[in-house]
């Protein structure tokens, strides 16, 4: 009892402080519901959106999204790119500074990749930075460290080769993996360098707190090179996995920013908020992918046949309340220089009309009713509303083609696990969101090389042979039209069925000012401000 | 016999056995331990994939890097062997999914949350199941003990993640008196709506068994006989009757304390506190078996401490139960 006693005295002891501080005067603060708790603040360990918002209102990277979510100058005030697109050469900003007043060097940033390169550090997002000279070889061990191509020429000036042009170069930047760390820093507290008290931070925001589970509070930093123009002296992030504990935050006037509550909360929350509530389209696929490798599915008009069946505007406008938008082809639209992607030419149909054609082409290939029965198993992640469109997707191929169609559910580890060994199934849902504004980024998980991503086991030289021209070519609108060419196959052989393109929810407070929809979901917290 | 002959029943009793007895049952807990941890390590490792398993999968050579990192990447006697080996030293090791911390650190910041808000919950269960329980007993078959009887039925059935969102939309969203989840300063306003979330299924449960034991002492023959005494019927039913009811309620407090003080994933989850509860499930489900293993290891002390304890009530509160 004593123990209890003394260790509920030091807890309420340490609340009072952090949140006896946050009461006392007028400040300015954020409260911003965060999804859930961060597993690290170490960004060369994190891998999702929520960590990412917290990382990068603490450290700046060389370029970094504005509230519309375009690239703008960061921790660099400027850059050129040399004629061959191979060699970028930045300036940091004179005013750069960490948040103990330490100006921020090249130094930083080369010692900050070469570590999420280091195999010894195990970044699970090091493959994000492989466009750098030598990076993959660096990050399995056949090259030294120093062989990775970065380069701090003096102080302020940082270079950074590639292995070939890569014309989304300025948007990796941007990305958690590329963040810098104050090279002092990290060789006094090592891997415990991202705990409050030893953290230094080069962004708008340095760490105050982190109650686990709890809050994570951080304050403007007076070093940052742009504080002048931060209106916010606080940002306190609420962990919260719960959606609708989040909702019912927001609704007591305790939160004013929640990310992604739950799709059927839409209509309800829009009558009661109005345009607090926000849709934004965002760069990711919600698809079926069927198992190539085996019969019915290896044949190309089964999987189109199931795919032309699915009513997507019915999952999209009625199981998502419009929280997901309608697709038809892998790559999701909002790609700059992409343009319409290559969409299969029944998708221009109507569903009936769609429905039948895919009973005719379902006949041909010998199946459905009055021929070879069908018995069809959707695989997907235990989650509400993967549930529900599992369900609708069973009713529209029973339907169509008189189908046995039967659920199985595995939480989120096993299933892709289970994908991910190259389990054998029916048909299983996945999910991809983009990792940088690329068509690339999509259409690279049907190569047959990789293991890993191409669940369908879809194995196309054709296709093949087009990502790696892709990769070749150096004229930007070539690349994307042999990309254009390669998503084109995709939509003809279906081995993966695009569903929807997913939408991030937001819920903003009228009280927030300063907030842009955009596509890639960034949001720093450098260019809200709150009203009273 | 006198009045007051009753009272001074002989009580010899030396302290000798009951701290042998202690003693024992101590260093039993040390084998159920180890069986408790060699157990739940294998039959974790049955389920399938593993903690860096993700929707976004990672490249092989990744992969290969963090399982080495994690000695993952060897046999797993061999990792059974390592684990066992520095748990004994006190290190649970690192977490896999919250990296920044060891599990030592996460469950020792998470604790204290959890233990402050369940001993509160327990508190009032049991007060308030008792008080209801020999109430409904007294006026037994009356319409105050059904409707008593109704209130605790709904309060075992109804599950607490619908009374927490109940408690939070009236209270929180509505009427604007309370907060809607959060720690906040550890204040009382940030604790009733989870603590009464908490308390209520336990409090139906005593109030149940108090109930039932306490109807059924009302007709022991010790009490028949106090009573033909002419004790004043209040020193009958809180001195003798209530002693002898509070047997079932003490076994009972064992398994309840256990549970309420290393939290509950679902009302922590509900009104965002930041206690153990969520670990078992984010634990198990993210794979981290650090983590699982440290919770488990939580809870089986727990259960164990808390068995003691009423064992050692046990001998206090009915004197036929001897530790020796």
């Amino acid at each position: 009892m004593l123990f209890l006693k003394r260790t509920l005295a030091t807890t309420m002891l340490a609340s009072a402080l952090v949140f006896g501080a946050s009461s006392a005067s007028a400040e300015a603060v954020l409260h911003r519901g965060n999804g859930g708790e961060p597993q690290t603040l170490d960004y060369a360990h994190i891998s999702i959106d929520i960590e990412g918002f917290v990382v990068k209102d603490l450290f700046e990277g060389l370029t970094i999204y504005d509230s519309e979510g375009k690239i703008v100058p960061g921790a660099a005030e400027s850059w050129t790119i040399s004629d061959d697109g191979t060699v970028y050469t930045f300036k940091i900003r004179d005013n750069a500074k960490w948040s103990d007043g330490t100006p921020v060097t090249a130094g930083d940033f080369e010692f900050a990749m070469r570590r999420v390169e280091d195999p010894k550090t195990a970044a699970g997002y090091a493959n994000i930075l492989y466009p750098i000279k030598n990076a993959e070889k660096v990050n399995k061990g056949e090259l030294p460290l120093e062989q990775l191509g970065v380069k701090a020429v003096d102080d302020k000036t940082f270079q950074i080769t590639l292995e070939r042009p890569t014309p989304f170069f300025l948007q990796l930047l941007a990305h958690y993996t590329a963040l810098p760390i104050s090279k002092a820093n990290f060789e006094k507290f090592g891997d415990q360098f991202v705990k409050p008290g030893n953290m230094v931070s080069n962004g708008a925001f340095k760490l105050q707190a982190h109650v686990p589970n709890d809050t994570l509070t951080v304050v403007k930093n007076d070093q940052y090179w742009d504080a002048a123009n931060v209106k916010l002296d606080k940002v306190i992030f609420y962990p919260i996995d719960d959606d609708a504990a989040s909702v019912r935050r927001f609704e007591a006037k305790e939160m004013d920013l929640v990310y992604n509550f739950s799709a059927d909360q839409i209509k309800r929350l829009r009558e009661g908020y109005g345009d607090q509530v926000h849709v934004n389209p965002s760069l990711a696929t919600y698809y079926y992918t069927f198992d190539t490798r085996e019969a019915p599915y290896s044949d190309v008009r089964v999987r189109t046949a199931l795919s032309m069946a699915v009513d997507r505007d019915f999952l999209a406008s009625e199981i998502y309340s419009g929280a997901q938008l309608p697709a038809y082809h892998l790559v999701p639209p909002g790609m700059e220089g992409y343009g319409e992607g290559s969409v299969p030419e029944w998708a221009s149909l109507s569903q009936i009309d769609r429905e039948d054609k895919a009973v005719a082409l379902m006949k041909e290939a010998g199946y459905g009713e009055g021929a070879k029965p069908l018995s069809i198993e959707i695989r997907y992640n235990t989650n509400a509303n993967h549930e529900r469109v599992a369900t609708a997707v069973a009713d529209m191929w029973k339907n169509t083609f008189g189908a046995t169609v039967s659920l199985v559910n595995l939480d989120v580890a096993s299933h892709y696990a289970y994908l991910q060994e190259g389990g054998k199934f029916n048909v299983a849902r996945a999910g991809w969101s983009a990792d940088y504004a690329d068509p690339e980024n999509f259409l690279a998980l049907n190569i047959s090389t990789n293991k890993t991503f191409n669940y369908a086991k879809y194995n196309s030289p054709e296709f093949d042979k087009l990502m790696q021209q892709s990769y070749a070519e150096q004229d930007p609108a070539k690349r994307m039209d042999l990309m254009k060419q390669a998503e084109a196959l995709i939509s003809r052989d279906q081995p993966i069925a695009p569903l929807m393109n997913t939408a991030n929810l937001w819920l903003v407070s009228s009280r927030v000012s300063g907030w842009g929809d955009n596509a890639v979901n960034e949001h720093l917290s450098k260019f809200l401000s709150v009203s009273e | 016999m006198t009045r007051g002959g009753l009272k001074r029943l002989p009580r010899v009793r030396s302290f000798q056995p009951m701290i042998s007895f202690v003693l024992r049952r101590l260093m039993s807990a040390v084998p159920t331990v180890f069986i408790v941890v060699t157990i739940s390590f294998f039959l974790m490792r049955f389920a399938p994939g593993g903690p860096f398993n993700l929707e976004r999968p990672l490249p092989p050579q990744t992969m290969a890097n963090i399982l080495a990192t994690y000695q993952l990447d060897q046999p797993l006697w061999k990792q059974y062997i390592h684990y066992v080996g520095n748990a004994v030293t006190g290190d649970f090791g690192p977490s896999f999914i919250y990296k920044d911390n060891t599990v030592a650190e996460l469950i020792g910041k998470a604790l204290p949350y959890s233990m402050q808000l369940g001993s509160m919950a327990i508190l009032i269960a049991l007060i308030g199941g008792v008080l209801l329980g020999t109430i409904a007993a007294l006026r037994q078959n009356s319409v105050l003990d059904f409707s008593l009887m109704a209130f605790a039925t709904v309060g075992v059935t109804v599950p607490n993640f619908v009374v927490g969102p109940v408690l939070t939309l009236v209270f929180a969203v509505i009427l604007s008196w309370l907060p809607a989840g959060g720690w906040g300063d550890g204040s009382l306003q940030y604790l009733i709506l989870p603590m009464i979330a908490l308390a209520l299924p336990q409090l139906a449960v005593f109030a149940r068994l108090t109930r039932g034991a306490m109807i059924e002492a009302l007709h022991t023959d010790h009490i028949r006989t106090a009573k033909a005494y002419g004790l004043p019927s209040r020193v009958v039913v809180i001195t003798h009757a209530l002693r002898g009811a509070m047997l079932p309620v003490v076994s009972y407090l064992a398994p309840c304390a256990a549970a309420l003080l290393t939290g509950s994933a679902v009302v922590e989850s509900i009104f965002t506190i930041p206690g153990v509860g969520r670990y078992f499930v984010l634990g198990a489900l993210n794979r981290d078996y650090p983590l699982v293993m440290g919770t488990v290891i939580l809870v089986a002390i727990f259960v164990i401490v808390f068995n003691l304890l009423v064992d050692i009530a046990y001998g206090l509160l009915d004197p036929r139960v001897r530790h020796d």
